[in-house]
């Protein structure tokens, strides 16, 4: 094989640096195979949890080299947590494929100059900066809604694209007509409760921001509808979670500060957020800033406090709306979408459904297989489309056997994903956060 | 760095498989060097992933030629160490050739290939109102070929039997690639030896199953699970005999000490009180009246042994989880301790209150932490030792230990293995349970079957 290491040292293999309590929690039982979407896919072991925690293992024995393959089997690993949920022994799963990615790219096997640029770009400029993200979306924005996206597909103008390009471009979110702060500063910021219950902080996410606005607004009517007080900093920035999970801790620790910084973390009674793979992140803000004297303790009062929207409703339990959605036809068919970082990352599996259960009009469904990946996972959609496209059939398939109307799920990545699976197979049926439906269900009363 | 692979070898295998089914890399390797069982690790030359009957005779046929061994497996979540790799060897990775073939409602059978997952023949029979009731602890992953191979048993062994009672035929591929098979649909066959039953739990010694006949058998029409809560282990030992006694035959006695209690509760979530010494699961299963009539007798029993509380799941979904939660038992235990060993000792049941009691003090006696639970209706324990295998002091204590609960386990007339097989974890002891003629005669049988000695070497005995 081809050898391309010295001999590592714990001091220069951050997987040796873990506790090695971590590394050898698994015991090879095996139980965490079936929930994997790649091992069910390829039934490879090396794409099984297992597999990759042994060679996870090997690489902190000393045993194996930081090798390409050993790499792209990290990166073939969709995140999407399953496993962890699914193993009785404890594995820390998220612990250990963050640090090896991490480690993969401080060895920077993967790297070639197109995909170090392009991760420079994403990574420490555009997601690192909400005023780039904007800039960005004002011109997306405008490219969607000028006509001139029309034009260039009707033209057939996307032809002359490279391939990557072609097959990114229906990935593109739609922007939003407001970005959250416009729409915050215009319509929300005088409707706050004038004696507030609480007092929560909003964290409006990246993309979530330019092309989820709605589901934000939503989030805010929802929360202001039940008695809190919603603050949203300007000076917040991207969670962070695209960092951690793609190797990159150092970004993934900078943003985290940015955002402890934005907040009013002890004056609030919860940090909220409604996208499933930041919630997921930003719950262990105290684990990664553990050992920084400056923010150690301010991070562990955030984890403390940073909540996904659902688990806050059921919390201050929520008041159930007394309008319908039900339409002409009949109650409202919905079947719920489980975010992998909502459920196996933060546990949130009950609450969404229940929510759903109270809105009048709906008739809800349980979809086969709801907490199978859908393929988004955070930029997989991208960096491994073959994977990705498998899981989105067989995801699509479950969903046109609900019958339902509404797909709801509450994490922004599912959605892009899910709405470009609707639209390939022609089915009707259109995606909704369970906030939303909520907030839609609140209008009715009037 | 690591490496083992054989570029000869893989020569001559790629010679007859596609090369995508032959794995060589370091990484491939890697995740094929252990099994389920602690401790034990070593790298194979390769792994080969056969899709057909064809590519599995091809290959046993270039391995007898060049005299390689061939370790074959499944899922790998033996705990005994069976598909361990040997040194220089190929693994003949099974889970590829995972088609179920038949299912014959006419004569209530299914034929399957070696590598479908438990959980699918058991489903597929349910959803023609059929029955398949073997149901190890790890039903949702292990391969039938596995099942087969060690003879396994599960939650229901003590109304329904083992894996072996559902076999009706095999297709086995031999050492040098030729096709047997053995046994037929008939209910009845006994035509000639039945050199089905010498496969059944040889472990991948005698030869490679490459396709499965089963029986199948209509499904109980109703069902009721019990939870019974007692502050003694010694009460629920007795209360398990006197529901035998009392000629109830239920699927399931399961029964989990404290420890093993307070890590399934840990991980499951279930509300199972972690202040008790023992938790028992009994289910019933038949009639709709007759289990009625069986739940309520058995809650009697165990409330006159003392028990604390017996909790009745009211709906079938909690139920699966009741049962899905003692699957986890083995694996919850590991959040205790880095390193878990399971044995796997049975004795006959009118003996279980004195096991139970001797693995007490022998954990005491040797200052080592057990964990125990298993399927206490068929006397079958799993005395799990919470450790670190890098602590050398303590390995030596466990291994005294472990040697004396394998002594009381013989002078009670019990066996070293109920249901993991020997592999290689338990060899060492098979010779003082069974005795030099039945080591002899098996040393015999397996010369005749696999005459250069390739196939799983070094498993069950040398
Ligand atoms: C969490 C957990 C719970 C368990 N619960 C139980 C339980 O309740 N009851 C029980 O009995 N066991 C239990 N087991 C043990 C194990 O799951 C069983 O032994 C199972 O049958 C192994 O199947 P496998 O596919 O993983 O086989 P492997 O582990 O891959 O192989 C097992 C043995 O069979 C041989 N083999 C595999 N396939 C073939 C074939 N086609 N032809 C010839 N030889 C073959 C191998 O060489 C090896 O010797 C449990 C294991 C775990 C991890
Ligand atoms: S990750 Fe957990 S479930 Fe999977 S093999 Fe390891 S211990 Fe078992
Ligand atoms: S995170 Fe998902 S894809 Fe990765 S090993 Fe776990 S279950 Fe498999």
């Amino acid at each position: 094989m081809h050898s391309t290491t010295v001999a590592p040292s714990p001091a220069d293999n951050l997987l040796m640096g873990l506790d090695y309590s971590v590394v050898q929690q698994c015991m090879h039982c095996g139980m965490c195979l079936p929930t994997c979407p790649t091992y069910v896919e390829t039934l490879q072991e090396r794409s099984s949890p297992r597999g990759r925690i042994a060679m996870m293992r090997a690489v902190a024995d000393g045993k194996l080299d930081v090798t390409k393959a050993f790499a792209d089997e990290m990166y073939y690993c969709l995140g999407c947590l399953a496993c962890q949920t699914a193993c009785p022994a404890g594995v820390n799963y998220a612990e250990l494929i963050e640090t090896a990615r991490a480690e993969v790219e401080r060895r920077n096997v993967l790297g070639s100059p197109q995909r170090n640029l392009l991760r420079s770009l994403l990574l420490q400029r555009l997601f690192t900066s909400r005023r780039r993200l904007h800039l960005l979306g004002r011109i997306l924005r405008l490219y969607q809604r000028s006509g001139l996206e029309r034009a260039v597909r009707a033209l057939g103008l996307m032809r002359l694209a490279p391939k990557r390009l072609r097959e990114l471009e229906p990935l593109a979110p739609r922007m939003s007509s407001r970005f959250t702060h416009e729409a915050f500063a215009s319509d929300y910021m005088a409707t706050n409760p004038v004696r507030p219950a609480y007092r929560v902080g909003l964290l409006v996410g990246c993309v979530a921001d330019i092309s989820f606005a709605h589901v934000n607004t939503d989030t805010i009517e929802v929360l202001q509808a039940n008695g809190c007080e919603v603050v949203l900093p300007q000076a917040q920035e991207c969670c962070g979670s695209l960092h951690g999970h793609n190797g990159d801790v150092n970004t993934a620790r900078r943003l985290a500060r940015i955002n402890l910084d934005a907040f009013d973390v002890n004056g609030l009674d919860a940090i909220l957020v409604n996208g499933g793979g930041c919630g997921s992140h930003i719950k262990h803000y105290d684990h990664l800033l553990a050992g920084d004297a400056d923010y150690e303790a301010r991070a562990s009062t955030w984890s403390r406090k940073a909540l996904d929207i659902h688990e806050w409703l059921e919390q201050i339990r929520v008041r159930p709306p007394r309008g319908s959605l039900a339409t002409a036809d009949g109650p409202l068919r919905v079947t719920y979408h489980e975010s992998c970082h909502l459920k196996h990352g933060q546990g949130v599996s009950s609450a969404p459904r229940k929510l759903l259960a109270m809105i009048p009009g709906i008739e809800l469904v349980e979809l086969t297989e709801a907490d199978w990946c859908c393929g988004s996972a955070g930029v997989y959609n991208i960096t491994q489309p073959e994977m990705s496209a498998k899981l989105l059939q067989r995801k699509m398939g479950h969903i046109a056997s609900t019958g339902a109307a509404v797909i709801a799920m509450g994490n922004p990545g599912c959605t892009v994903q899910i709405e470009h699976g609707l639209r390939q197979c022609g089915l009707a049926a259109r995606v909704e956060h369970p906030v939303s439906l909520l907030a839609a269900a609140y209008r009715a009363e009037a | 760095m690591m490496t083992a692979s054989d570029p000869e070898l893989t020569a001559a295998l790629t010679a007859v498989l596609p090369a995508a089914q032959v794995l060589t890399t370091a990484e491939d390797l890697a995740v094929f060097a252990f099994d389920g069982t602690a401790i034990l690790h070593q790298l194979p030359a390769c792994v080969v992933m056969p899709e057909t009957v064809e590519q599995v005779a091809a290959v046993l046929r270039v391995a007898s030629e060049r005299h390689v061994p061939v370790v074959t497996r499944g899922s790998g979540t033996g705990l005994s160490g069976g598909s361990v790799p040997c040194e220089g060897c190929i693994v003949l990775c099974l889970v590829r050739l995972n088609h179920i073939l038949e299912v014959d409602t006419a004569n209530l059978t299914m034929t399957v290939e070696p590598g479908v997952v438990t959980q699918m023949i058991a489903e597929r029979a349910a959803d023609v109102g059929l029955f398949y009731p073997p149901d190890p602890g790890s039903i949702r992953i292990s391969t039938i070929g596995g099942n087969v191979a060690n003879n396994s048993g599960g939650l229901r062994g003590l109304k329904y039997g083992v894996t072996r009672d559902y076999v009706m035929a095999l297709q086995v591929a031999m050492a040098d690639g030729q096709i047997l098979t053995t046994g037929t649909k008939c209910v009845k066959d006994v035509a000639g030896f039945s050199l089905r039953d010498l496969f059944i739990g040889s472990e991948g010694t005698l030869g490679v199953i490459t396709r499965i006949t089963l029986k199948l058998i209509p499904q109980p029409a109703a069902k009721a699970t019990l939870l019974g809560l007692f502050d003694e282990m010694t009460a629920a030992a007795e209360t398990i005999s006197a529901i035998i006694a009392a000629k109830i035959i239920p699927c399931t006695l399961e029964f989990l000490d404290r420890t093993t209690a307070e890590c399934v509760e840990g991980y499951a979530h279930i509300g199972l009180p972690t202040d008790v010494a023992a938790v028992t699961l009994m289910e019933v299963d038949g009639h709709p009246a007759e289990v009625e009539e069986q739940a309520a007798r058995i809650e009697q029993i165990a409330r006159d042994h003392g028990a604390r509380d017996v909790r009745r799941a009211a709906t079938a979904a909690e139920a699966t989880q009741l049962a899905s939660a003692r699957r986890t038992a083995f694996s919850a235990l590991a959040r205790r301790a880095p390193t878990v060993i399971l044995e796997d000792v049975t004795v006959p049941r009118s003996r279980l209150a004195e096991m139970v009691a001797a693995i007490q003090r022998i954990a005491a006696d040797h200052d080592v932490t057990i964990g125990t639970f298993g399927h206490m209706g068929d006397g079958n324990l799993h005395p799990t030792f919470l450790t670190d295998e890098r602590n050398a002091t303590e390995m030596a204590r466990v291994e005294a230990a472990m040697k004396e609960i394998f002594q009381v386990t013989i002078d009670l007339e019990g066996t070293i293995t109920g249901e993991h097989g020997v592999g290689l974890a338990k060899k060492p002891f098979l010779p003082a349970a069974v005795g030099p003629v039945a080591m002899e005669v098996m040393r015999r049988l397996k010369k005749d079957f696999d005459p250069a000695g390739i196939l799983n070497p070094g498993k069950i005995f040398d």
